[in-house]
């Protein structure tokens, strides 16, 4: 079949909605006699919790209910961790702490929601949380992952020896052999810091009980909501038929909005049960600061061994993971951070020591990329100082370290997210690299440009930096596709959507299979009433897992429009084709019937169904990959760093992105525009900063710095296809991709403008400030 | 994040607006923009019991030139307005430089030029520039009215003179002088941020080319618009040369004392300080030299 849909570049089918405000989010659900929710979140990042007194806030004029962890009495229960520790990894520790809907006994991060009020307005109900009278007596906080483990530290949770919260090693080869005949070894250590994710829609949930239709219908920004559907109602002790969970358009995910359960979650919905009244819940940026989760803190201390022609002969990786105060998302992160320090390079021989570390601070889940940055960053420093230390141009060590073309699968013997062992489906890095070599005119600017700029005193500076990205990881996901009777197709399917594009490149696949227009391709997704097996929108998955499944099913509702249009033409299926939204016979134009009649004819009012056969022209399938598909490509950048006042701009931006089959250029350059924007973020922006006391300093968009347009430069973008032999539609993840590699490529760059000897970045993100201690020599502020 | 409980007040005079504040005193917060005053409420630092909103009083949205040549800007005119008005740009280029550097576009269509320097923002580009050009401020109570210099305005972070019942009503810009030089140099995070440390100059050359007059004014280094004094005496009746403008930038350190935040130190504050100061009077000053400015 020649495509003439895939790889389009088609405007998308939700657009005017979104952009005319016609698009349904939480907070535009209202519905008759709804009570509004706040939450008194502790000030405290670690403390005693020895009474709440509500009596204050139940007086107020307008307030109808407020509850404590006591007052759920046996509903109270810490949530069910989300995803449970790789049994596949012999000599892993785990200690399983996950978060609770309110507190009991003791606080264990700032922002942790202690009580709940439910009043007529949100404006009373924060009224009244300042009724409230909270006896805690704070206790000491850690914050910082190597203090956590010293001996002395305080516990986050007290019954655990240490704030340890797991341990594992990976090892492939033999590290410890290969370092000893190694013509060089680099050794430094890296810290990255933590952030958010942002997305410009907070969290928000109502959730509604009617009690004659006995049905509970919750509206939730989760990335997740058949999950959340299927936990509800276990929770609640409700048949799963009963719950009804809507993502509606959600602002933006980023991966925090995969977190489950989140404490608002469970507490809404059983405050309504209870009260049998709808109740809305807006999280306002404020506690998003401190009640959505965030990450990348970890510390690394790296180990690269070389030959001295710049060959990696193996790697050594140990470090710390910040989990915050609970781990309820297992070991997702760090085992990201393991797979993608390995990158596209062949490295034979891998050591890698894990710590996860419980802390007073926020927990932390996967944030787009989610692991994946830290990885690069830690490989590409490294490569980066060894060129330098070997004198090996940076682009050319690189080179010399890709897996070849013809490897693939291939196998890294670690285990990853998905605790398989790390196979890379297919891959071809150097054209990918030399492209955007090429692109950025690398040879020129090092050659003729730079020098030139540095005799007048300008700081310019390049990057160039290759990474992998595993995407498209199973189990699975579904979609019912349904020709109806006007001849329009209905498509649904359960993983939720937050502005990737799904209701055109989903389209355009069904209308590729049935030749209808893509405009009459109508998707509904994230609504367990529509479609209800599925896990969700997460590790860049949708254009591979949920596209897959809708190309599956399509292609059987093709094969029943086929079969039912040879009938009633008597004409074999190979003579017809579909387009235009009718079947024809090839050669004869005027022979033709429309699908939305065979719609009809397939579902008749009167006469037989023959037995063994369905009504409709519709079909359900699923699509489970066998592993990940795993995508890359190579970024570069020209950076110029002004050396007095340390303000940075970036003037040239290039990315090479390879993620498969690509089904919309548009979609997938609107993916990367807003991973590199992340990226640059979490480059020189973003950066969460807590003080001795676990207190935030910066929760607020004044302090917590968000690049916005006028910080982004012009991303050019070129494409490469090397298709994933994993799935039909060939495609591969590209959620994540952007924001990757954009730490490791900035800190080069940034590094190369500044050009001084010996002055290496190790950390992430920068900042001016910092900038200037490291080229200044400022001694750090008391 | 929703402002606590108030009353709602909505004059459609200046004198209207004053009987309001007089009898609420404290109690009352006058509404501009909002584009500070309400994130303030929204996260509860402020808590007034009654807001009067100055929104409806066109008669405070204007532009002028007065006979003498001294600009005069209304307390509610908009920043989009200022940034786009000639007779800014003509009469205080200094102005019409600094507004496109505050905030975004989308504040600026609502923020107020009144607002900026009630509010008295030691970040804010406005109260600083007011002090560098030596502008006056209009203020006005149901007790009567008081023009008030720039230079004596400001008593520290967020406040000022104005009295809980009185109300700025009026900006004077005196004309410049000839030969006049200005510029703004500032280092913020993001583009639309407060700077980390910005600056302001204003410099006169006389008939010999030597130094006449300068004026230095930093923001967001201390509690208000702080004036580098000694720096810029250094300048005085001198002949102007990279090395002199050189040490007098150095020299203004002694006269600063910012402190530290989470984006920036007391030592990259007061480098910065050195940094931007001398790219103003180098920018001020050969301005100032242009043939240009010889006729205003
Ligand atoms: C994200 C962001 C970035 C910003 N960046 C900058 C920047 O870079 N530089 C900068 O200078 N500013 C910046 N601002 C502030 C902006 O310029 C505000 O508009 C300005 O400070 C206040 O003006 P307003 O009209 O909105 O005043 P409001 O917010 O309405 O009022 C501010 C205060 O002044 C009082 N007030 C207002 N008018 C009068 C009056 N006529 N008489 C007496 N009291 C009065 C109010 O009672 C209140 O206390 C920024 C604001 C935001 C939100």
């Amino acid at each position: 079949m020649m495509a003439k849909l895939i790889g389009k570049r088609i405007t998308r089918n939700e657009d005017p909605r979104l952009l005319t405000g016609q698009a349904l989010f939480v907070d535009d659900v209202e519905l008759p006699g709804m009570l509004h929710a706040a939450f008194l979140r502790s000030e405290y990042a670690h403390a005693k919790l020895k009474g709440i007194d509500l009596s204050a806030a139940l007086e107020r004029p307008g307030v109808v209910a407020a509850f404590t962890a006591e007052d759920m009495g046996d509903d109270w229960a810490p949530g069910p961790p989300l995803v449970i520790p790789p049994p596949t990894i012999e000599d892993v520790e785990f200690y399983t702490r996950t978060q609770v809907p309110l507190v009991k006994d003791k606080v264990r991060h700032a922002g942790e929601p202690l009580a709940i009020v439910i009043a007529d307005s949100r404006y009373i109900a924060e009224d009244a949380l300042d009724d409230i009278v909270v006896d805690l007596e704070p206790l000491d906080v850690v914050t910082n992952i190597e203090r956590a483990l010293e001996p002395d530290s305080p516990l986050v949770h007290d019954d655990l020896e240490s704030n340890l919260a797991a341990h594992l090693v990976q090892e492939k080869g033999d590290y410890a052999a290969i370092r000893e005949s190694a013509d060089k070894v680099i050794k430094r250590r890296i810290v990255i810091e933590r952030g958010i994710a942002g997305a410009m829609e907070n969290r928000g949930i109502v959730a509604s009980w009617d009690n004659k239709q006995q049905q509970l219908t919750v509206w939730d920004t989760t990335q997740s909501p058949i999950p959340i559907r299927n936990g509800l109602a276990s929770m609640f002790g409700l048949s799963e038929h009963q719950v009804r969970v809507i993502a509606p358009f959600v602002g933006g995910g980023f991966g925090p909005k995969i977190m489950m359960f989140y404490p608002e979650e469970v507490l809404l919905t059983w405050s309504t049960l209870k009260m049998g009244k709808p109740i809305k819940w807006i999280e306002d940026r404020r506690e998003n600061f401190y009640a959505t989760t965030q990450e990348r803190g970890q510390i690394h201390d790296v180990e690269l061994a070389l030959t001295n022609d710049g060959r990696i002969l193996g790697m050594r990786d140990d470090f710390l993971h910040d989990t915050g105060a609970y781990d309820p998302y297992g070991l997702t992160i760090p085992l990201n951070t393991q797979c993608h320090a390995l990158g596209p390079y062949d490295i034979p021989n891998f050591s890698s020591d894990l710590k996860v570390v419980f802390t007073n601070k926020t927990l932390t889940t996967p944030v787009r990329g989610a692991g994946r940055p830290q990885g690069v960053f830690v490989i590409e420093r490294m490569l980066d100082i060894a060129a330098k230390e070997l004198g090996i141009d940076r682009a050319e060590i690189r080179k010399r370290n890709y897996l070849p073309r013809d490897v693939f699968p291939y196998d890294n013997l670690i285990i990853d997210q998905a605790f398989s062992s790390f196979v890379i489906d297919s891959g071809d890095y150097l054209p990918a690299m030399e492209k955007a070599l090429k692109l950025i005119d690398y040879e020129k600017f090092t050659q003729e440009e730079q020098p030139k700029l540095r005799e007048e005193g300008r700081r310019v500076g390049i990057g160039v930096v290759s990474f992998i990205e595993t995407t498209g990881v199973g189990p699975y996901e579904g979609a019912r596709v349904t020709i109806e009777s006007s001849g329009k197709v209905n498509t649904a399917t359960g993983v939720g959507t937050q502005g990737q594009g799904h209701f055109t490149t989903f389209a355009q696949i069904v209308a590729e299979q049935l030749g209808v227009d893509v405009r009459d391709v109508h998707l509904v997704t994230g609504d367990t009433a529509q479609f209800h097996w599925g896990t969700g929108t997460f590790a860049s998955r949708g254009a591979v897992v949920a596209a897959n499944a809708v190309n599956a099913a399509a292609s059987i509702v093709r094969g029943k429009v086929l079969k039912l249009a040879s009938e009633l033409l008597d004409t074999p299926e190979e003579e017809l084709e579909l387009e235009d939204g009718v079947v024809r016979v090839a050669d004869i134009p005027t022979q033709f019937i429309s699908l939305g009649d065979l719609a009809q004819r397939s579902n008749p009012l009167r006469g037989a169904v023959e037995p063994g056969t369905e009504p409709g022209l519709e079909a359900t399938a699923y699509f489970g990959p066998k592993y990940g598909a795993t995508a890359f490509g190579t970024h570069a950048m020209i950076v110029e760093v002004d050396p007095e006042t340390m303000m940075v701009e970036i003037k040239r931006y290039i990315v090479v992105e390879d993620c498969g089959t690509v089904l919309n250029p548009l979609i997938v350059e609107g993916q990367l525009h807003g991973g590199v924007a992340l990226g640059i973020g979490n480059s020189f922006y973003e950066k969460l900063v807590f003080d001795d006391n676990g207190q935030l300093l910066n929760a607020s968009f004044a302090d917590y710095l968000i690049p916005t347009a006028a910080e982004i430069p012009t991303i050019e973008i070129a494409h490469q296809v090397t298709p994933s032999p994993l799935n039909p539609l060939g495609s591969k993840g590209v959620g994540e991709a952007g924001a990757i590699p954009v730490p490791a490529l900035f800190a080069q760059a940034v590094e190369n403008a500044l050009g001084v000897d010996g002055l290496e970045i190790l950390e992430s993100p920068l900042s001016p400030q910092r900038l200037f201690e490291l080229f200044h020599g400022e001694e750090k502020d008391a | 994040m929703k402002p606590a409980p108030f009353e709602y007040i909505a004059p459609t005079t200046v004198e209207e607006a004053l009987g309001h504040l007089a009898e609420y005193g404290y109690d009352a917060k006058i509404l501009a923009g909002g584009q500070s005053l309400i994130p303030m409420m929204n996260f509860r630092l402020a808590q007034p019991s009654v807001l009067v909103d100055l929104n409806k009083l066109a008669e405070l949205s204007f532009i002028r030139s007065e006979k003498d040549g001294e600009l005069r800007i209304g307390a509610m005119t908009r920043h989009f307005q200022v940034e786009r008005d000639d007779l800014v740009a003509e009469h205080a280029p200094l102005i019409h430089e600094a507004m496109p550097k505050i905030a975004t576009p989308q504040i600026r269509s609502r923020g107020t030029f009144g607002g900026s320097i009630a509010h008295a923002d030691p970040a804010a580009e406005l109260t600083t520039i007011c002090v560098a050009l030596d502008g006056r401020f209009r203020c006005q109570s149901a007790r009567g009215e008081r023009w008030v210099p720039a230079q004596d305005f400001f008593l520290g972070m967020f406040t000022s003179v104005l009295e809980p019942d009185e109300m700025l009503v009026e900006i004077a810009i005196p004309p410049m002088a000839p030969r006049t030089g200005w510029a703004l140099e500032e280092a913020a995070r993001r583009a639309h941020d407060f700077a980390l440390v910005g600056v302001g100059a204003v410099v006169t050359l006389d008939a010999k080319d030597c130094c006449e007059r300068a004026r230095l004014v930093f923001f967001s280094v201390g509690d208000g618009p702080v004036e580098a004094v000694k720096a810029t005496e250094m300048l005085i009746g001198k002949e102007v040369s990279p090395d002199l403008i050189r040490a007098a930038a150095e020299a203004v350190t002694d006269e600063l004392d910012p402190s530290a935040d989470i984006h920036a130190s007391v030592q990259y504050r007061l480098h910065l300080a050195r940094v931007l100061a001398r790219r103003a009077l180098e920018k001020a000053f050969a301005r100032a030299a242009a043939p240009g400015t010889q006729a205003a």
